[in-house]
């Protein structure tokens, strides 16, 4: 079974949520997507300042096996991207939880948060698509 | 080693060359090249040993059973290339005037009859180059339609998550905005969830169908009227039309506009992207936008129809008349074949795929939707030998040309997760796809024993495991210096 923080908030889409310190909120893929995906090789971000709504697709991740659509998990102004991924895509295989962050938003009223999966709920997400 | 790198300057082989009447050129004088052309200069058995060694490096299906799923890589008859390359064909110019051109013509004017019957539409344009073009030119075709109608609100491509990725990308060329189409549990396009989607934005929906997933959509004529009673058309992907020559036809499940793929179901050859031909087909609604030039009939003469008779076609997909050649040869097979030699065809692609499903299934590999039937493919999911042996679908794919079979088409659908998409086609004999049976029963049991021979396969290729993630992120396309 692949780590699920508990800490972190999920999509079922498999993006994770990080409230900073600030109430930022951070997002990237879980280790599971990370997983399915294998070795990415590509991976495209929004840009700074976008204003961005829940499930909106603002990004791709591409694999050599395939690519896959980023669906927003929260809404916001996206204030920070992770540039690191450009030149190391495979940050996201190899640290989906820390290094392998894929950008931040200034959440909006209604961000979104609060309708997201648990980490136990994840779990139990992953399990039955599985089946 | 380039044969260019070979060259030595004034070494030639002409000598070899016997010289017959038929090559006397009757090009005038002042037409001909007074300088060599810039090819490498080798003797005659340094060309044959160049070309004959690159072929050797080829996985072909002149030598090897090709099982590329949603490609149909079936052997194309040489009796057609023969055909093909009369001298009359070879040599004729494609701005010959009408009057000379009668025999090319005719021949181009009975495939788009061939191609109309067999697939229940009106009308058919030959000229795209290949399916994404066809695909273009169906797309084009109906935001015309909706154009001409004053239904400027229609922004929505309907687009099943089985799709081929290039229906997307055709309906965001021309505009539309996709929305994507879950699949039911069964391999079906979901309707209840489609019903949602449809309304007064709808311009239409792409299908394929048998479906990207190997099995016939059950539900299409429900479908087609859903659709039209919205308001959009329907676009038909014609990649799996080899599973239903003869058999069903598109314009009958209620498609408007769709696109064929010569080189898949109609034999003619594969390139290394091309050449190919996508030919174009639309029912009455549709039928006036079709690119041109078609050929057309009058009285006892077959002529261009050009912008000027058909002026609401969406215009040139090419220059000239797409990919001769390839038409030429697609018109050939069909003739060939006839009527029921092509429903022939069809009938033994789907036998073949499924004897090969049921006795992979036998052998103890999971299939996907393996209580449905198969159209003329059919997909292992290898999700349970990744679980327990840690081995993949590249693996057994890499391994299986060891064993002398192209890999079939890996991890696409992408909804089915460590998927091989297997389509045998109708030309390999009973004993071929028994051997493919043996030979994936040996990599299962290797998969079991020793899977680190899968891990590195292939072994006995001229080129071994290939790093794919460090050649896309570290992506070079020239070759040498």
């Amino acid at each position: 079974m692949s780590s699920i923080p508990n800490e972190l908030k999920y999509s079922k889409s498999h993006e994770w949520v990080r409230v900073l310190e600030d109430g930022n909120l951070q997002v990237g893929i879980t280790e599971h997507a990370q997983e399915l995906l294998g070795d990415l090789v590509f991976v495209e971000l929004p840009e700074m300042g976008q204003q961005i709504a829940v499930e909106e697709e603002i990004g791709v991740v591409e694999s050599v096996k395939a690519a896959s659509d980023i669906f927003s998990p929260v809404a916001g102004d996206v204030v920070a991207i992770n540039e690191g991924l450009e030149g190391s895509p495979e940050l996201v295989n190899q640290e989906p939880y820390e290094d392998g962050w894929l950008y931040t938003v200034k959440p909006s009223n209604n961000s979104g948060l609060d309708k997201l999966l648990s980490a136990d709920d994840y779990k139990e997400h992953i399990e039955s698509e599985d089946h | 080693m380039l044969i260019f790198e070979q060259s030595k300057p004034g070494r030639e082989a002409h000598g070899q060359t016997p010289q017959l009447a038929s090559d006397e050129v009757t090009i005038p004088q002042q037409f001909l090249r007074e300088d060599k052309p810039r090819l490498p200069e080798v003797s005659e058995l340094q060309a044959v040993r160049h070309y004959t060694r690159l072929s050797q490096k080829n996985f072909s299906i002149d030598t090897n059973m090709y099982p590329l799923g949603s490609c149909t890589m079936k052997y194309n008859p040489r009796g057609v290339h023969r055909l093909a390359s009369l001298p009359e064909f070879l040599q004729h110019h494609p701005l010959a005037p009408e009057k000379i051109s009668q025999g090319f013509l005719a021949c181009m004017y009975e495939l788009q009859e061939i191609l109309a019957d067999i697939t229940g539409m009106q009308e058919v344009s030959l000229t795209p180059m290949a399916g994404a073009q066809g695909e273009l030119a169906g797309v084009s075709m109906i935001k015309a339609y909706h154009e001409a109608n004053n239904d400027h609100g229609r922004i929505e491509m309907l687009v099943p998550d089985a799709a081929h990725g290039t229906n997307p990308a055709s309906a965001v060329k021309c505009g539309y905005v996709v929305k994507e189409v879950p699949t039911d549990k069964d391999g079906d396009v979901d309707v209840e969830a489609l019903k949602t989607m449809l309304g007064p934005k709808t311009a239409g929906i792409m299908l394929t169908n048998p479906s990207t997933l190997g099995v016939f959509e059950r539900r299409i004529k429900e479908i087609a009227d859903m659709v039209h009673d919205a308001g959009g058309l329907l676009y038909y992907d014609g990649a799996n039309l080899n599973a239903i020559l003869g058999k069903v036809r598109p314009g009958d499940m209620g498609f408007d506009v769709m696109h064929m793929n010569l080189h898949k179901t109609f034999a003619t050859p594969h390139g290394g992207g091309g050449p190919g031909a996508g030919p174009v087909a639309a029912n009455h609604r549709l039928a006036k936008y079709l690119p041109t030039p078609v050929v057309g009939k009058q009285k006892d003469q077959y002529v261009w129809l050009t912008k000027q008779e058909r002026p609401e076609s969406i215009g040139r997909m090419s220059t000239f008349m797409g990919n001769a050649g390839i038409l030429l040869r697609a018109h050939i097979y069909a003739r060939m074949l006839g009527h029921e030699g092509l429903k022939r065809a069809s009938q033994f692609a789907t036998l073949n795929a499924n004897y090969l499903m049921h006795r992979l299934k036998a052998a103890g590999f999971t299939i996907a939707f393996s209580e449905r039937r198969a159209s003329h493919e059919f997909i292992v999911t290898l999700k349970n030998e990744a679980k327990e042996y840690g081995i993949t679908a590249t693996d057994f794919a890499k391994r299986l040309l060891d064993f002398g079979f192209h890999a079939p088409t890996m991890y696409f659908p992408l909804l089915v997760p460590e998927c091989l998409l297997i389509e045998p086609t109708e030309t390999e004999s009973k004993e071929e796809l028994d051997r493919f049976v043996d030979v994936m029963v040996q990599i299962l049991e290797e998969a079991k024993t020793h899977p680190e021979i899968l891990k590195t396969a292939p072994h006995t290729m001229p080129v071994k495991r290939l790093d794919d993630v460090r050649a896309a992120r570290e992506l070079d396309v020239v070759f040498s210096e």
